[in-house]
């Protein structure tokens, strides 16, 4: 038998999660304890972590380190297994929980161990719900997160807790009990739990509607999509820094996964057929929450709007429905995890010092904390998606396939970039540069060991993911291909103006016909390796003759 | 679905099914219903030296009648799959096997666990183990009732225990108001109930289960409908369905704590059981009449039970509010009329009892620092700070009432949606999973005052290591862990959902 290491990554959290409630001791002793514990244990997940990429079988759609207990009969096994999607965002959030556990060393001073037991098992949720192949364990690791998540919210929150973590959980709630529902339905239908088994299957054209709509009722609440997204900024100002880390960093993923990994797969047809509405929605929520964070005045509040609009290059991207567009919805999110988590743990930086979030009461912080404001700018520049950093990648590669979509789809997605960098710079101006008109401000001390100790790490992982995202593209290829494959067979749309670049070697291919589809988007696929050459060299676009 | 049945035959007397031997000995009836004989020695025997010995034997007694439950539990292991006795009256298989299983614990339960309430009031008089026992025996006929007039008999005993629980505090007016209220309401629903049994018995010439299901398998009369909603109307009472679940609210808050806790679990099990039985067996033929009255009543307890619970100011109230909610959601196992259905039922029940009797230990737990019980919500305002352990609980309790996983009480929901689902009634099963939505509203205010307010006042701790036992117990049942009990416990509740499956 082999070392079951999805099952020890789950499990281990919620052991030591569990000690550290029963341990005994004073608060004081049991306060540092927990912390170093719920470090220790973060770290040793992080580990796993890289154990588990670096036995990962890159270029392979299969399901990797599968295990079967058939614990639960009937009604669902502890199936577990991953691919090359789960892969990336497990290591998203083993690199984050050891962050976020750092964040809160000196943030969190009451109820300590209870808090670290809440993120230990929001981990152990987290890994569960990327690692479930079977589709009724995915449910209640997707719908458990909201128990760990309500209390983080409510009990170490900030003056208006109650009513953010109540809307949160309602909010999810609600639309994930649909869902449940439409599980019921798939398994009566196709008589099996097994994730991997529903990718395949074929439901019935009328049925794939309903099912899609009740997915998409559960993953666009949790994505979140206009109109659905207003829990978003109330739960991320009222938690605690790490809360809104993990929060913006690994929950949101959770509804694009879901796309990934249920939608676009098991309901191709629906899928195809209702991509106006997640474009619309997409489109409106671009535009729109990037207009509302030009007007916020909390950071807080103006960073999880900027996550709605991101998430909705996510959306689009997923919906784009070819290769270069899901690789870059899944860069998106991977970036975004990062980049948001970066930028809400420098506003909590600042907030210790001054203990508000309040835009107005800083200015000219760059002159008292210089290297605060290196990393801030860092974090800043890659949200608005300048190359080099993680956030160019995937909102280009989005962009691309979707244009092979929608020619103006994209237009108004990239009026979205540019609302991103007005907001995001004017709040950098905001913060950072001006006079210094709140004298506490100049009192403010620079970065402490603890919080290098968490935004390096990050910074680092994002020029890594500008500079050679085919790092973190790899892995997710095989099974990308895979649903293309399925999306494609179903019938998606795609126009053929992205294979222009090739058209002196197939002209044919300008006006192709629906049979031709398949044959363009392998054309089409060249693209992605342009944008390699360009970001691994630096070089401008060779001509298209000399693409392979 | 139902199969489709057989033509209907205009006249049916006894000996025409020979399937189904109606005439037994004496002797073999009697070791049939063994079970209910214990405990109708039992309390005979514990009514004796009560009265010899006086309310100083109320320990003595009571833990007595936990033994003698046991005995009971013992006397329920019976090989034969289905068996009648006394002539058709009685019937004993898997599904009241199982029904009993958990009436006879929830008795227990409640029996030992009210002794430091009892005697805190000065109530501790031995009678209480004894009415509980009797009820108990009341509630075992119920489930295993093979004829319309042993159910009455069943039901009867039942109230009778339960009117007398509810007014156990004689001293205390919400007591004795709390008692009088159910014994008249509960004699109008008697009285509902007996007369759609007469319908019934005037329309077909029977009252045995037996003979009246093959009677039914044609197009029932109007008369019969008429009898069947009558009766559909006194059982949804018992299990304070809406529109008959006026008295629940004012009952639980009245009467003493542990008795709203017994009449929480085991009635609601048994009467549900007695619901099932009459609606599957008797008139499972007529599954299409009846089906529409209980998705009504499912989805009309489901909301009201949501709804009404919000604002409610008083534990014990809203603990009422909830049983109704959760009643609602059991009936949708009950309304897809499958084996998975009734299945889902049992499975409902079994943890609904453990996540209720829970949930009321934790408010008997509720002391003020001057020893008096408190049941506002109030109590458990800053709990996790003062009592870490009761709150930790009470918070597995109210998630695992909310139906969210990975909590044990998510499956019980899931199972009679899943039913649901499988009988396409996709309408219900939707209105289903948003009142539950609804009604996680307020299981989350609970959670909210334990874990998110300060202290206000000081709550003393638990008194009973019994009490602090059963509580963890249930706790565990309920948490996480408890989902490794599913396999065999559904095991168990489709074997007992087949017993029901004659047609």
């Amino acid at each position: 038998m082999t070392f079951p290491i999805l099952s020890v990554m789950i499990l281990l959290p919620l052991v030591t999660g569990a000690l550290m409630l029963v341990m005994p001791g004073s608060e004081d002793s049991r306060a540092n304890t927990a912390r170093w514990l719920a470090l220790g244990t973060t770290l040793v997940e992080l580990i796993l972590g890289i154990v588990l990429w670096l036995n990962f079988d890159i270029g392979s759609s299969a399901f990797q380190f599968q295990e079967n207990v058939p614990l639960f009969a009937p009604y669902f096994s502890w199936a577990l297994g991953i691919d090359g999607i789960s892969l990336v965002l497990i290591a998203l959030s083993v690199f984050l929980m050891p962050i976020c556990i750092l964040a809160s060393w000196e943030a969190i001073r009451t109820r300590v161990p209870e808090y670290m037991a809440a993120f230990l098992l929001m981990e152990a949720l987290m890994i569960g719900v990327f690692a479930a192949t079977d589709l009724f364990l995915f449910y209640v690791m997707f719908e458990g997160g909201l128990i760990p998540m309500y209390l983080i919210i409510g009990i170490w929150g900030g003056a208006n807790r109650i009513y953010a973590s109540y809307k949160f959980f309602l909010y999810t709630l609600l639309g994930s009990v649909l869902m449940l529902l439409a599980m019921m339905y798939m398994v009566a239908e196709a008589g099996t739990t097994d994730i991997p088994t529903l990718m395949a299957y074929d439901f019935a054209e009328g049925a794939q509607t309903w099912l899609w709509l009740a997915f998409f009722a559960s993953f666009a609440v949790k994505m979140p999509m206009w109109p659905v997204h207003t829990w978003l900024p109330d739960a991320h100002v009222q938690a605690p820094t790490a809360g809104s880390v993990i929060l913006a960093g690994v929950l949101l993923k959770m509804g694009g996964y879901g796309f990934i990994r249920f939608s676009l797969p098991m309901f191709p047809d629906a899928s195809v057929d209702l991509v106006w509405l997640v474009w619309g929605l997409s489109m409106v929520a671009v535009v729109y929450t990037s207009l509302v964070a030009l007007a916020q005045a909390d950071m807080k509040k103006l960073i999880a709007y900027s996550s709605v609009a991101h998430m909705a290059f996510v959306t689009v991207g997923l919906f784009g429905f070819n290769a270069q567009a899901l690789e870059g919805s899944i860069v998106v999110m991977l970036s975004h995890g990062l980049v948001s988590g970066a930028l809400f743990l420098c506003v909590g930086v600042v907030y210790d010092r001054l203990h508000t979030r309040e835009i107005d009461q800083y200015g000219g912080v760059a002159s008292v904390m210089p290297r605060y404001a290196l990393f801030f700018m860092l974090f800043t520049m890659a949200s608005v998606g300048l190359p080099g950093t993680s956030g160019f990648v995937g909102e280009f590669l989005v962009m691309l396939g979707a244009f092979q979509a929608s020619t103006w789809a994209v237009f108004i997605i990239c009026t979205g970039i540019i609302l991103g960098a007005a907001y995001m710079l004017y709040l950098y101006r905001r913060v950072a540069f001006g006079e210094i008109t709140n004298s506490a401000v100049s009192t403010m001390r620079d970065l402490t060991m603890r919080e290098y100790l968490c935004l390096v790490p990050i910074a680092v992982a994002v020029l890594w993911m500008g500079v050679v995202p085919n790092v973190f593209i790899d892995p997710v290829r095989a099974p990308v291909a895979d649903i293309v494959a399925r999306l494609d067979a179903a019938g998606a749309p795609q126009q053929q103006v992205a294979v222009a670049a090739s058209t002196d070697r197939h002209p044919e291919l300008v006006s192709g016909s629906p049979a031709e589809r398949s044959e363009a988007s392998m054309e089409a696929a060249i693209l992605p390796e342009i944008l390699k050459r360009v970001q691994d060299n630096g070089v401008a676009v060779p001509a298209a003759g000399e693409a392979p | 679905m139902i199969a489709p049945a057989p033509e209907p035959e205009l006249v049916i007397v006894p000996s025409d099914l020979p399937s189904v031997p109606l005439m037994q000995p004496l002797t073999e009836s009697l070791n049939i219903a063994a079970p209910e004989l214990v405990l109708a020695l039992g309390a005979m025997t514990l009514l004796m030296i009560g009265v010899f010995r006086g309310s100083r034997s109320f320990v003595g007694l009571s833990w007595g009648a936990v033994i003698i439950y046991a005995i009971a539990g013992f006397a329920l292991i019976n090989d034969a799959p289905r068996a009648l006795a006394f002539d058709g009256l009685y019937v004993a298989d898997d599904f009241s096997r199982f029904l009993k299983v958990l009436i006879f614990t929830a008795a227990a339960a409640c029996t030992i666990t009210a002794i430091p309430y009892l005697r805190r009031a000065r109530s501790d008089k031995f009678e209480y183990p004894v009415i509980i026992m009797l009820g108990a025996l009341g509630m075992g006929m119920m489930v295993s009732a093979a004829d319309l007039l042993s159910l009455y008999v069943g039901l009867e005993l039942q109230s009778l225990a339960a009117y007398v629980l509810a007014a156990f505090r004689r001293d205390e007016t919400r007591s004795s108001e709390a008692g009088l209220k159910y014994f008249v309401l509960g004699a109008l629903a008697s009285g509902i109930l007996l007369y759609g049994i007469s319908l019934v018995y005037g329309f077909t010439g029977t009252t045995t289960f037996v003979i009246l299901a093959p009677l039914l398998a044609g197009e029932p009369g109007v008369g019969l409908t008429v009898g069947l909603v009558f009766i559909l109307a006194g059982l949804a009472f018992k299990i304070s369905a809406v529109p008959f679940h006026m008295w629940t609210p004012d009952v639980y808050q009245g009467a003493p704590t542990p008795v709203s806790m017994f009449f929480a679990s085991a009635p609601k099990a048994a009467a549900m059981g007695l619901l099932v039985r009459v609606t599957m067996d008797a008139f499972g033929g007529v599954a299409d009449q009846w089906q529409q009255i209980i998705a009504f009543a499912a989805v009309a307890s489901m909301i009201l039970g949501a709804v009404g619970a919000i604002g409610q100011t008083s534990i014990k109230r809203l603990l009422a509010y909830s049983s109704i909610n959760n009643i609602g959601f059991a009936l949708i196992g009950l309304a897809a009329a499958t084996p998975e259905g009734v299945a889902g039922v049992l499975f409902y029940m079994a943890v609904y009892l453990a996540m209720t009797i829970g949930a009321f230990l934790v408010v008997l737990a509720l002391r003020g620092s001057d020893g008096r019980a408190r049941d506002d919500m109030a109590a458990l305002a800053g709990l996790s700070r003062t009592r870490p352990g009761l709150a930790l609980a009470m918070a597995i309790f109210m998630f695992s009432l909310a139906g969210i996983p990975p909590l044990l009480g998510f499956w019980p929901k899931f199972s009679v949606f899943n039913a649901a689902i499988e009988a396409e009634m996709y309408v219900l099963a939707v209105i289903g999973v948003v009142t539950s939505v609804v009604g996680a509203f307020y299981y989350l205010r609970i959670v909210k005052l334990a874990y998110f307010d300060e202290p206000e006042a000081e709550i003393l701790p638990q008194e009973s290591t019994v009490n602090g036992s059963v509580m963890a117990a249930a706790a565990i049942f309920c948490s996480p862990l408890g989902m490794l009990a599913i396999g065999p416990l559904v095991g168990a509740a489709e074997r007992a959902a087949l017993a029901m499956m004659i047609f």
